[in-house]
């Protein structure tokens, strides 16, 4: 890791080829590439995809974009999927049919919908019976492939289409789901929050890290979606940046039980900071909602502490 | 030479698995079918198979992981029963359309509601237009013998689909009769190796399985799968002459019990056809022209084998344990009336639903539906098309 800079990287062979559908400045395709580029280059690996945006633009017959062997199966079931893909390369590797020295990875990647919701039992078998693979969830906060609805990972007073503002409405009513703790609870080896930051250097170690962890791990990326989120497509960087900033989207990993924050910031930046170039938060700013920033304030300290003390021990 | 054992259902299927050893197992528990992965999670416990299992979290996460390895090229199967399969179903389409040929043995059993765990054949039935071949048994010993025939119809390349092996729960899966067994190298060699053409584990010829497919491609991608679906045909035929030979048992898409020269025929699948043949041997002995067509393939249907084997009948019983609720019959009701009228056999066809949910059906039953039938064709009374047996 220490030879790192993010031109060497960048010069690696692409696993994800250009072409797709994906949207311009979507950020499903900047979290699979980055993840791809944490496997060594003679690696195989088979690429497993809960239904969603990535899968509908990324395989639509007769083009496909990966460059690895690649199953999508269904919506709520990559966790199981890759499970038997997982077990079945053990199964051929003990039979003789696959050559000793044949390496393979098996990573498998879901919207937020198909990993914190509909997959979210298939996800917990498979991290429990602890299969060598790595789930990655693409977090955009709502159900983007069917047009933004909200999910169980949708921060609270966001504006999607199944919780619309209105005049009785100020969004949705509930926190979200914190995932990555409750992976971590299943006590995998390795789990790991993270985003796009400067260099990737961050997204980038934790994927080699869990691609190489012996056993299950669970990446959550937060990955910006401009069309639900409503910011301007070419500002994904600050919006990662101000999620970290602000200490909504902490960066933290869970090596083995062991609870490792790893960036803090020199000064935690007020909530609005990261709210207010998105679209979904406007009626935050109108008079008389300070209240409601408030309390989302109240909420990402409540965690940010729950945190530090997580690390703390 | 043979081995003679006794054995329930259940045992006769997982004494198959352990003699096919396929790699991969994903399942999970249900009754009436929770004894197959026990007993086969056992063998792998005592060095006996080495089979991979899974002990998945639910029935979709099984027939999921089981799609997983087999798409990965490794020989899979998994066990199910009822709700099981039921909650599998999403799944069970996406096995066929992907054309892989893996094994689900289902130990049939009535869905809910009301919640209960005897067999009718709801299950499969509820199954039979997801794309897979499905084979049914009267009894423990062709249980055996269809699981052991089901990877050689699957992997055939004509065909490339799945199998579902169909056995009565509790009926079949629990009660303990004698069975002829053969010898593990006589399977190994029967079934062979799995050599599958594509497959995600191949380093240097990566595939991509599961796409999103326009309305340009969808409908010959159906096609195709249709076509496969005919070829099977011929290729069970095919398999199960050679298993014939190698066992000297087994019936290929139908059994005809007595039907020479029968003027009532009751066409059965499953365990009943027993009950049937025996109420045909003592109604044989006073005379009468009677006789029995078990179904043992139901997928793909051969409505024009069926049509041809009653041509010369005057009445069928089409036997449903199944409910359609479709206010016109059960599913065996409407596709073999479909194939007469197809085929131009003109015959009286009269529908009984019997045995829901684990209800008797016996020897006395399957006299008075004979009866019934010899008094429409005789004294041409008028007989209700549609109807339940036993019904309290």
């Amino acid at each position: 890791m220490s030879d790192y800079t993010l031109k060497t990287m960048m010069n690696k062979p692409e696993r994800l080829a250009p072409g797709h559908r994906m949207c311009a400045g979507c950020g499903a395709t900047i979290a699979v590439r980055a993840v791809l580029r944490g496997l060594h280059e003679n690696d195989h690996a088979v690429i497993g995809n809960a239904t969603g945006c990535l899968e509908v633009s990324s395989f639509m017959y007769p083009y496909t974009s990966w460059e690895d062997s690649y199953i999508h199966n269904a919506f709520e079931n990559a966790g199981a999927t890759l499970s038997g893909v997982e077990t079945a390369y053990h199964a051929l590797k003990k039979r003789g049919k696959l050559k000793e020295d044949v390496n393979y990875k098996f990573i498998t990647f879901g919207g937020d919908g198909g990993t914190y919701d509909i997959g979210f039992q298939s996800l917990s078998g498979a991290m429990e019976r602890n299969h060598d693979m790595v789930y990655v969830c693409y977090d955009n906060g709502a159900y983007m492939n069917t047009g933004i609805q909200r999910s169980s990972a949708t921060p609270m007073y966001a504006d999607t289409t199944t919780t619309p503002v209105g005049t009785q409405s100020v969004g949705k009513m509930q926190n979200r789901k914190d995932l990555a703790n409750i992976i971590a609870d299943h006590d995998v080896p390795y789990v790991a929050q993270t985003t796009f930051t400067q260099n990737f250097i961050d997204i980038h170690k934790k994927s080699e890290k869990a691609i190489y962890t012996e056993g299950a791990a669970f990446l959550n990326i937060m990955a910006p979606c401009p069309r639900g989120w409503r910011y301007e497509t070419a500002e994904i960087m600050d919006v990662c940046k101000m999620a970290v900033e602000t200490c909504y989207w902490p960066l933290f990993e869970v090596d083995h039980g062991n609870w490792i924050l790893n960036y803090e910031p020199k000064k935690k930046l007020p909530i609005e900071d990261f709210l207010k170039s998105q679209g979904r938060f406007k009626h935050l700013f109108k008079p008389g909602n300070e209240h409601l920033i408030e309390e989302f304030q109240a909420e990402v300290d409540r965690r940010w502490e729950d945190l530090l003390y997580k690390c703390s021990k | 030479m043979a081995i003679k054992d006794r054995m329930s259902g259940n045992e006769a299927v997982a004494y198959a698995i352990r003699q096919v050893n396929p790699d991969v197992m994903p399942a999970f528990p249900i009754t009436p079918s929770t004894e197959i992965p026990q007993m086969v999670s056992t063998y792998i416990a005592n060095g006996e198979m080495d089979t991979e299992f899974i002990p998945v979290e639910s029935e979709h996460s099984s027939m999921s992981a089981t799609i997983g390895a087999e798409a990965a090229g490794a020989r899979s199967l998994t066990a199910t029963s009822s709700a099981g399969l039921a909650l599998m179903w999403e799944e069970l389409l996406l096995a066929s359309s992907n054309r892989l040929p893996l094994v689900l043995t289902l130990v049939n059993r009535t869905l809910s509601g009301p919640i209960n765990i005897n067999c009718d054949h709801s299950d499969g039935m509820g199954a039979r237009d997801t794309g897979w071949i499905q084979i049914y048994a009267e009894n423990n010993q062709e249980a055996y013998d269809n699981f052991i025939q089901a990877y050689p119809i699957a992997e055939d390349k004509r065909v490339h689909l799945p199998v579902m092996i169909c056995q009565d729960g509790f009926i079949t899966s629990h009660a303990v009769e004698n069975i002829e067994l053969l010898e593990d190298e006589k399977v190994k060699e029967f079934v062979g190796e799995y050599e599958p053409e594509e497959f995600l584990l191949n380093p240097g010829n990566p595939i991509a399985v599961g796409p999103y497919s326009i309305s340009n491609y969808a409908m010959e991608a159906k096609k195709n799968q249709e076509i496969a679906m005919e070829n099977s045909k011929e290729v069970i035929i095919e398999v199960a002459e050679k298993y014939r030979e190698l066992s000297g048992r087994g019936f290929s898409l139908f059994e005809e019990y007595r039907t020479e020269d029968a003027d009532y025929i009751m066409l059965i699948m499953g365990s009943a056809a027993g009950t049937a043949k025996q109420a045909v041997d003592d109604l044989r002995e006073q005379g009468k022209k009677v006789g029995v067509l078990k179904l043992r393939v139901f997928r793909p249907f051969p409505a024009k084998e069926i049509a041809e084997a009653l041509k010369n009948c005057k009445a069928v019983a089409i036997m449903d344990r199944c409910e359609s609720y479709n206010g016109n019959g059960g599913p065996l009701g409407g596709e073999v009336t479909s194939a007469l009228f197809r085929f131009k056999v003109m015959i009286e066809a009269v529908n009984y639903i019997y045995g829901l949910a684990g209800r008797d059906f016996t020897v006395s039953d399957v006299c008075g539906i004979f009866e019934e039938l010899e008094d429409m064709i005789v004294n041409g009374t008028e007989i209700e098309q549609f109807q339940y047996i036993r019904l309290r």
